[in-house]
Order: C-alpha cells, then structure tokens, then sequence
C-alpha cells in the first residue's frame, strides 16, 4: 500500500470509518423512503410531496440479489490497473431500506465464491490512485453464514 | 374512432461498421421506405426522427437534418431521444399527431453511425451523472444485463446452454437476411467457449453496436385507402409507459434501486407494464400473438422478455426455448430477423427495425425467413433508466 492519504473516490456518498463504514443515504421525513444517492430535493415516492430529508447512515449488510464480475478493462472514466485484473460485481438488497445497491466485490474473491442470497458486508478498498490519494469507494465482502452480525 | 394507422412503407439501410455519416443511412432507409409506400416524399408532411447522441448536433436534432438530406420542402419536423427505445417514441409522435388529424402522412426514421467497443458515458468529470458515475465505478452495460442472467439461473433452474440455445436461434434465422450484420450460424461450442465478459455472458451473447438506418411510412386509414393501401399493416399500439414506484429491479445506469421501505407501495418493472398496455391498446391478448421481435441485449435476456410479453408464465421463457418453440417454424417465432444477436445495436434505429421485420412477417414478404400465417407481431425495448417501448402490430 502506498502512503499517500485516503479520499474518497465520490465525496459525501459514504463514510471513511475504515472499520465501520456506512454509504450516506437519505430518508424522507414524511413517507420514510431511502434513497443512495441521498436526495435532499424532492421526494420520488408518487404519493409524496416531501422536501425535507434526513441524511442517513444504510445498513451495513445486505443479502446478495445477484452477482457478475467483468472480464475486461471498462471505459474511462474508470481508471485501470496495468495490466487490467478483473473484478467481481455484486447486486446487494438492504433488507431495511427495501433496495437494491450496486458495487464492486473485495479484490481476491471471484464469481465462484458467490450465491444469490449470501450476505455481504460494506467495506472500503482501493478504486484508484492518482498522483495525490488513494481513492477509496465501497466494496462488498461477502461473509460466511453464521459469522453475519 | 379508430386508434390504428397504417405502415404504407418499410426501408433499411443494412447493418454494419461502415463509418460513414449516419444520415446516409437515415436517407436510404426513408427511401426505400418512400419506394415500398409507392408515394413521392414531397407528400410527407411529418418528419418523426429518433435522435442519436453519438454524431454531434445533426444527432441531436436528426429528424431535422434528415429532412434536410432528402431535401426540404416544408414538412413539419420532429426529434425523439430515449435511448434505444428512441424510434418507438419517434413512432408515437407521428401516430400522435395523425390520429389529432394534424398530418395524414409521416415518415419515422431513425440511423447511428457507433463507435467501436463499450458504449462510454459523455466525457468530463460529472459526478452527478449516475451514467458516469456508475463507469467510474467499473459498472458497464453488460454488468446488468449479466446480473438478470444470474437470477434467471438462481431462480429458474436456466442454464448457460439455455441462453446458447437462444443464440443459436436467432444466428439461424439472421442467417439468410439481407439487412443483418453477422450472419453466421452458431454452435454451442462455439458460445460456450467465448471470451467471458461479464459472468455468465460470454461474447457471443452480448450484443455489438453497429452502424445502420431504419424508416417507415406511416398514415392515416383514410389516407391508405385513397391511395388503395387500405389493407396495409396496421400499428395497433405503441407503449411507452413508464415503471411504478418503487422499481425493484437495478435498472441501467442506476446505482441503486428505489427503496420499496415506504408503506403502501408495490413494485412493478416497466418490462411487464409496457405490454400490458400494449395489449390494451390494441385489443388484443398474448394468445393472438404470431411472432415478436424483442431486445436481446443478452440472449438470457431474450428470455425475460418471453415472460414480460406473457408468452409464457413466469420462470418457464427457458423451456419454450428447449422446445424450439420460438424458432422459425415453433408454435411462436421470436427474433425471426436475428434479434440484436445478428445486427448489433444502431440505437435509434433499432426499434424501427423491430417494426419493419414484423411488416415483412404480416406481408409475406420476409423470404426464407417468412413464418407461416402471421396476424400479429409485438416488439419489445428498453431505453435508460427503467423506461421501453412495446408496438403492436396486425393485419
């Protein structure tokens, strides 16, 4: 690892408590629908007029929905390592939230250590670095059953 | 009243990676479709085009620059953007403006000329677009179309085979059509021992981008009868409705679905609601379809589609396929032109092309591809975001 500092990749969208970290939604005051990103303009819900929020930690853990990895070095604006090492992809529903949160899973596990409704945890790993930071963003870490909290 | 108008003319440019300027192909495609109308251009008087975001502001405001191409001489104009469901909405709008009596006679027209690999967002940094956003993450198209793959296959018992199956079909029926891009016949083991690209889609189940142009002529009935058409192909419905909230499915480019957690509210995906309302509008039920052209983005995703359009019941699209009962000469034909398995994707033509093969079908004009005693034929799509578009089309 390099001794640069950590950023994150996308401000605001999730918190760098390396141990515990949470992606940052929001919460409509009046119907009490999540969103990632957070919204804090105008409630989506149809049957909602809301304009106010609270900004709000999401679960930490999540039952994979489904799962892929990919094979090749996507457009920019990712930024690749030479030579391009492929990642694995998770779908992960909050069983709180009631939604559906894409991410990158942690390097080192591939699509064969995944199932459809195994759990995963939100952990913070390396994007990219550029010249001043390492770039952290979300990642999901699959956890073996009976070890979930 | 009636809600039908009818299809005087269809046109193509082929499908390739010709790189050349996309009107061309826009200005081909109007032409045949003017000579298979039988009427001259001067009496369109609506241009109806479906944008593209790849070539600039002539893209932008195709409809326009098309016109302009095949030489102005007053018409009104109109340009529709929504993805790859573009030349279904550039369809509505000259249907819309039809049945309100305002034009008698419209031409739809869609053409792209795409660049080569991964479709890539707009440059610049822009953190607030989720379409950047979700590259910068390293979440490309085939990503979702790989996710739908792994929940047919947890859920449904599919197989990679399956979505091979699917390939094989549709690569057998572009075979012999003039218009597609690839035209090879597959085998199993050739699919299955493609380059993985996303888990578990491999190469040769992902659709390419490619070069082409598509039109139609569309009119009122009494304009078709007048000019002795009245038996012409008719467009029953066209459906753009949007999905319900919350939308449990992770839709491109999305990062996150809409959380369902508020009281009350029941999730419905815009690829079921599209033909439901599709069938609405026209009159008709799933049981009268003949033969459907749907979007194959992945071949596993063919199959979604299969249920979507209530052809079959939920979770059983694989065993239709099993049974060759969705190959040229089954019970009924999906993809007989090849799908996007044989032409690539030229974005907003595409929908168009959907429409013209199902009026070849309903003709009796589609050659070796022809199934026997076509009445109806449906199309499927999808843009961004969670929004498609079905038509309807009858005898």
């Amino acid at each position: 690892m390099s001794n640069k500092p950590v950023q994150a990749a996308i401000e605001g969208w999730f918190t760098l408590d390396t141990d515990t970290p949470h992606l940052i939604g929001a919460c409509c005051e009046q119907c009490g629908t999540y969103y990632f990103p957070k919204t804090l303009s105008f409630c989506k819900n149809p049957a909602c007029d809301s304009t106010t929020f609270n900004e709000v930690e999401l679960s930490r853990q999540g039952k994979i929905w489904s799962y892929t990895n990919a094979c090749y070095k996507p457009p920019e604006p990712f930024v690749a390592e030479e030579p391009f090492v492929p990642y694995a992809i998770a779908a992960v529903e909050l069983e709180k939230e009631q939604m559906i949160i894409l991410g990158q899973v942690v390097k080192g596990v591939g699509v064969d250590q995944l199932k459809v409704g195994q759990t995963a945890e939100l952990v913070l790993e390396a994007l990219h670095e550029d010249d001043e930071a390492v770039k952290v963003t979300w990642k999901w870490q699959p956890i073996a059953q009976g070890e979930s909290a | 009243m009636s809600q039908d108008i009818a299809v005087l003319g269809v046109g193509m440019h082929p499908w390739g990676k010709w790189g050349r300027n996309f009107s061309e192909y826009g200005v081909y495609a109007a032409r045949e479709a003017l000579k298979d109308a039988g009427i001259p251009w001067q009496d369109v008087q609506f241009v109806s085009g479906a944008a593209t975001m790849r070539c600039g502001y002539p893209g932008y405001v195709a409809g326009a620059t098309i016109a302009q191409a095949l030489g102005w001489h007053g018409a009104e104009v109109n340009t529709s953007y929504a993805a790859c469901a573009s030349g279904s909405q550039a369809l509505a709008a000259a249907r819309a403006k039809i049945l309100a009596g305002e034009c008698e006679v419209a031409l739809v027209v869609g053409a792209d000329t795409t660049p080569k690999g991964f479709l890539a967002p707009a440059k610049g940094h822009r953190p607030e677009d989720p379409d950047w956003l979700r590259f910068y993450l390293g979440i490309t198209n085939p990503t979702y179309f790989a996710l739908y793959a792994r929940r047919r296959m947890d859920l449904y018992g599919d197989t990679e085979a399956d979505f091979g199956l699917v390939k094989i079909k549709n690569s057998e029926n572009g075979f012999t059509n003039p218009n597609a891009r690839y035209k090879k016949k597959f085998t199993m083991e050739e699919i299955l021992n493609s380059a993985m690209v996303a888990d578990p889609l491999r190469l040769l189940q992902i659709c390419a981008t490619s070069d082409g142009g598509a039109a139609m002529i569309v009119s009122s009935m009494d304009y078709a009868k007048r000019i002795g058409k009245a038996n012409a192909v008719k467009v029953a419905a066209v459906s753009t409705v949007t999905p319900t909230f919350a939308s449990a499915v992770v839709e491109m480019p999305d990062i996150a679905t809409d959380s369902a957690a508020a009281a009350g509210v029941e999730a419905h995906s815009f690829r079921a609601a599209l033909p439901k309302k599709a069938y609405e509008q026209a009159g008709i039920g799933p049981e009268d379809v003949s033969l459907a052209e749907v979007y194959d983005l992945s071949s596993a995703l063919e199959l979604d589609w299969y249920e979507d359009l209530m052809l079959c019941p939920r979770g059983e699209a694989a065993q239709m396929v099993r049974e060759g009962a969705t190959k040229l000469g089954g019970r009924l034909p999906v993809n007989t032109s090849g799908g996007l398995a044989c032409f690539g994707e030229a974005v907003p033509a595409q929908a168009i092309a959907q429409v013209c093969e199902l009026t070849w079908q309903l003709r009796g004009q589609a050659g070796e591809r022809q199934i026997e005693n076509a009445k109806v034929g449906i199309t499927a799509n999808q843009g961004l975001f969670g929004h498609g578009s079905s038509v309807i089309l009858k005898k």
